[in-house]
């Protein structure tokens, strides 16, 4: 006994140990103590203060800039091998994320004798197309649905990757930016930002509709026209076909905008856009350098090849940042040069990086707490939480005397687990994760309970102390396995099935509950034992 | 010191004064709800927009409301929080009736631009200090200190800025009445607190949070959690079932679902809102009343190893009689819990606290008189099928109620 006594001695006191270390660390000062328990404890969004923001990525927008890339790679393929398309092919317009299956492209007039041969093309080069013929001249292309399904996937992870890469540039502490929920959401994902309490704030962070695309300036219109009137009189008012018109945004000093007229269909998109730095050339003077993907280098490089001398613009948001010449012919690494100052070459390398998102992203809930919000329900939380605990402890010692400081010390060594639980698995303490530890001490006492009362009844059968524990444990135990591993169950459920708050309530009751097995049982059990073999041939149990 | 020495009343004797209570208390929260046109949802499970905002004193609830109205569309509801512990706070919302997610947006950012126009100094081109961010509070001070002859580092700048907001969110709930409750804040002079005054105001109100949920987001968010309970609560029958007999399953799980059905129909009654915290409330809920239920189940199955004799009924009774004591005290512990929780919580806590209040008195007693006598039922049916001759009275033998028990205890 008493050997067993040592062992079970060595084996709480390494867990105590092991969970102070979780919650505080190795400070050597008070003020590393108090900075180390802040950053092991975290406080989730609801009480620190901060937003959480669910936005849904518009992967419509990212078939549609498929299709358009498409598009303009099959006008140009089919005039290599003398493939006629009279009438500039049409993209459809979905405007919701439900209808991102019926992005569709409309290819009239194609001669019936050449047929097969633009069958042939569509099916070689676009594989990721299904070509199917509406009459003997018109035809429609759609993405094959596992490509769609592909697509889909590479764009929210994309939306993902570049808002927190945006976020993360202008360090928000702690954010996270993930996907929210699973299959029939596919496109949602969850933004938290703790400490931004303001709403725009929040949005503009995330920088909700940046898209960014290099497109070829008209080459006979490629001086830029004073303002859109201006344009329009200039072009007999009807825009040329797959031509667009985007405002130049304005240097300093500048009045106004001016227009150029650009195709609509981009060369490279924020999708293919790797990197961009500033720096500057041989003669000090600023450039933005950038890499692409080698998917978009080679159709960058065959671009430039067949354009040298024309004007590129990149449109960040239907807005040209940036408009340049093209010196020569550029595969996957090229630099913008003569830049006017540090700011612009530096501005572009950011809009360059950042705006690569590759569809529009839009809020579908926003959820700003202010500190303040925080800061009372902690408070209030806290006092009432430590009311409730001395009621419980006070009954516990009143009621079951010596006995009582047992079950005090496990439903305090419990607490203590259960914090270092969440700080290891880096997990945030929520409104919802509370209610899990308060379900964990009423469970807790529910444990130490039974087993009191157990001893009770079988003292009272005129058992000697040392039986009567030692039944009383017995037979509490099943009753524990089985009121435990039934929550457990649940939980199980509730993690796999829930959603955000009911898996943190899910997550801290599970390790709760397997604390409070070893708490109630093992560690009480073991300062009976104590106590028992203190006095030996003891005859009262202070219970 | 014992409350209860082996006592011996006859609870399932008294079932049906308490099965009559659950049936008329479910009644009455279902013809609530239905009165009423369903259940008060929060801001997280409807769609809408919604800000809480915090007043220097007694809000104008009617003044709000017309302001509101002069620039929001459609309905919008001025709620004065005061009632669940906050003070002077309001709750302004917009619901959603086939809005889009843009409009929602809009009408949030409206909200905070009419109180600001409303009950602020929007033209006096300061800023308000009650609702501002610390970037705002950096830039608007960082060149008037510079003019004032208070030269201070950025670094300086930001932490004292820190200090300000600090004191202003935790010391006095994000709203402050006059300069001077900003004198104890670390490293404040008199040349800061002139710099303060002329570049700012206070307006008298604070936007404690600001939400919108969307359509799409608000309706799944609810179907999620109902069917997240639903699986908890499959999952529990299915482990009971396994671990007693699948009666003991079923009745345990028609216990919980007695409890949460008369907890969601006191909200409903009680005019409160189902938010995403009064789910994990729920949650919590339905653990204790399992948990409740285990215990005299455990008991009932422990009992009948050894009294073979006895009728089920009479066995049941002294299960329960035996763990008086511990249900007396868990319930009675727990519930000291969550009733300081319910009083000095506050109205974040409000409503996950009023669930749990009612959870916990209701849990307890469907343990002994829901979840007890449907066993009891079944098994009293089975037996006068089985022996349609012998009566299915008390005395009649009984069949093996219990296919598990316990093998071996471990220490």
């Amino acid at each position: 006994m008493q050997k067993n006594l040592r062992t079970r001695t060595i084996v709480i006191v390494a867990t105590i140990l092991l969970c102070i270390f979780f919650i505080i660390g190795f400070p050597t000062s008070k003020a590393e103590l108090v900075d180390h328990l802040k950053s092991n404890i975290r406080l989730g969004l609801d009480l620190k203060g901060g937003s959480h923001l669910v936005m849904e990525v518009q992967v419509q927008d990212a078939a549609k800039g498929d299709a358009q890339q498409t598009v303009g790679r099959m006008l140009q393929d089919a005039a290599k091998q003398n493939i006629t398309i009279p009438v500039q092919p049409e993209v459809s317009d979905p405007q919701t994320v439900d209808d991102v299956g019926n992005v569709t492209i409309t290819i009239k007039g194609v001669p019936p004798a050449q047929a097969s041969a633009f069958r042939d093309l569509v099916t070689s080069n676009y594989p990721t197309y299904i070509l199917t013929a509406l009459n003997s001249t018109d035809y429609q292309m759609k993405l094959k649905p596992s490509d769609l399904v592909d697509l889909k996937k590479e764009t929210v992870q994309r939306a993902i990757d570049t808002i927190s890469n945006r976020i993360n540039e202008l360090g928000v502490a702690e954010s996270s930016v993930q996907q929210y929920g699973q299959s029939c959401s596919d496109y949602q994902i969850l933004i938290q930002l703790p400490g931004v309490d303001d709403p725009a704030r929040a949005k503009e962070l995330i920088g909700t509709t940046a898209v960014l695309e290099i497109v070829g300036v008209d080459k006979t219109h490629d001086t830029p026209f004073a303002s859109r009137e201006d344009a329009l009189a200039k072009l007999g008012g009807i825009l040329p076909l797959n031509e667009r018109l985007v405002p130049e945004k304005p240097r300093a000093g500048q009045q106004g905008a001016e227009w150029y007229l650009v195709s609509k269909t981009p060369v490279i998109t924020g999708k293919e856009m790797r990197n961009a730095r500033s720096g500057q050339d041989d003669v000090r003077k600023w450039q933005t350098s950038f890499s692409l993907s080698p998917d978009g280098g080679k159709r960058f490089g065959r671009f430039t090849g067949e354009h040298v001398g024309d004007k590129l613009a990149v449109v960040l948001d239907g807005t040209a940042v940036s408009v340049a010449t093209i010196n020569e012919r550029i595969e996957d690494q090229g630099r913008i040069m003569g830049l006017g100052s540090e700011e612009e070459a530096v501005d572009l390398a950011r809009y360059l990086r950042s705006g690569s998102l590759p569809a529009r992203v839009l809020p579908l809930s926003e959820n700003s707490v202010g500190p303040s919000l925080g800061a009372d329900s902690i408070h209030q939380g806290i006092v009432s939480g430590i009311a409730g605990l001395l009621a419980v402890v006070t009954v516990m010692l009143v009621y079951y005397k010596r006995s009582g400081v047992n079950a005090v010390l496990a439903l305090f060594l419990n607490t203590v687990i259960l914090l270092a639980a969440i700080s290891a698995l880096h997990a945030a303490l929520t409104l919802p994760g509370i209610a899990g530890v308060i379900l964990t001490i009423g469970m807790a006492v529910d444990s130490n309970v039974l087993i009191f009362e157990r001893i009770r009844e079988e003292l009272r059968t005129g058992k000697g102390v040392i039986a009567a524990v030692d039944t009383g444990f017995n037979k509490a135990w099943w009753t524990i396995v089985d009121t435990h591993v039934t929550t457990i169950v649940s939980c199980a459920f509730l993690f796999l099935f829930g959603e955000g708050p009911v898996r943190g309530f899910a997550i801290t009751l599970t390790i709760g509950l397997f604390a409070n097995v070893f708490t109630a049982v093992f560690v009480s059990r073991t300062i009976f034992n104590w106590e028992l073999s203190r006095q030996r041939g003891m005859e009262a149990l202070s219970i | 010191m014992q409350l209860f020495k082996n006592t011996n009343y006859d609870f399932l004797g008294k079932k049906w004064p308490f099965i009559i209570a659950s049936l008329v208390l479910t009644v009455a929260g279902f013809t609530s709800i239905a009165l009423k046109g369903g259940l008060k949802y929060g801001i997280d499970f409807k769609e809408g927009a919604l800000v809480q905002v915090k007043f220097a004193y007694p809000p104008p609830d009617n003044k709000i409301r017309s302001a509101m109205l002069r620039k929001i569309q459609g309905e919008v509801s001025v709620q004065d929080l005061s009632g669940s512990g906050a003070v002077n706070m309001v709750e302004i919302g917009t619901e959603a009736k086939g809005e889009g997610e843009h409009q929602l947006n809009a009408n949030r950012d409206d909200m905070q631009t009419v109180l600001t126009a409303t009950f602020g100094q929007p033209d006096s081109g300061k800023l308000d200090l009650n609702n501002t961010s610390q970037e705002a509070l950096a830039n608007r001070l960082r060149d008037a200190l510079a003019r004032a002859g208070v030269p201070m580092s950025e670094e300086q700048l930001q932490t004292q800025v820190r200090n300000i907001l600090a004191e202003i969110n935790t010391q006095h709930s994000g709203l402050i009445t006059d300069f001077n409750q900003l004198s104890s804040v670390p490293g404040m002079n008199a040349g800061i607190m002139n710099t303060l005054r002329q570049e700012c105001y206070l307006a008298p109100f604070h936007v404690v949070s600001a939400q919108m949920v969307g359509p799409k987001v608000g309706a799944e968010l609810r179907k999620k959690a109902v069917l997240a309970t639903l699986y908890a609560l499959a999952g529990m029958l299915a482990y009971i079932a396994f671990r007693f007999e699948w009666i003991y399953g079923l009745g345990a799980v028609i216990a919980c679902f007695h409890d949460t059905l008369i907890t969601i129909g006191l909200f409903s009654l009680f005019n409160r809102e189902i938010s995403m915290t009064v789910i994990a409330a729920l949650l919590t809920l339905v653990g204790y009343s399992m948990n409740d239920t285990i215990v005299i189940f455990d008991r009932i199955r422990e009992n009948l190893k050894f009294s073979r004799k006895e009728s089920l009924e009479a066995v049941m009774n002294r299960a329960v009689n035996q763990t008086l004591s511990r249900t007396v005290m868990t319930s009675g512990l727990t519930f000291l819990t969550v009733i300081a929780l319910f009083i000095w919580g506050g109205p974040v806590l409000s409503g996950f606290s009023f669930a749990l209040v009612c959870g916990i008195i209701v849990g307890t007693y469907s343990s002994v008189f829901v979840a007890s006598p449907i066993v009891l039922f079944w098994h009293n049916y089975a037996d006068r099928r089985r022996k349609p001759s012998a009566g299915g009275g008390p005395a009649a033998p009984r069949v093996e109620t219990v296919r598990k028990s316990p093998t071996k205890a471990v220490r």
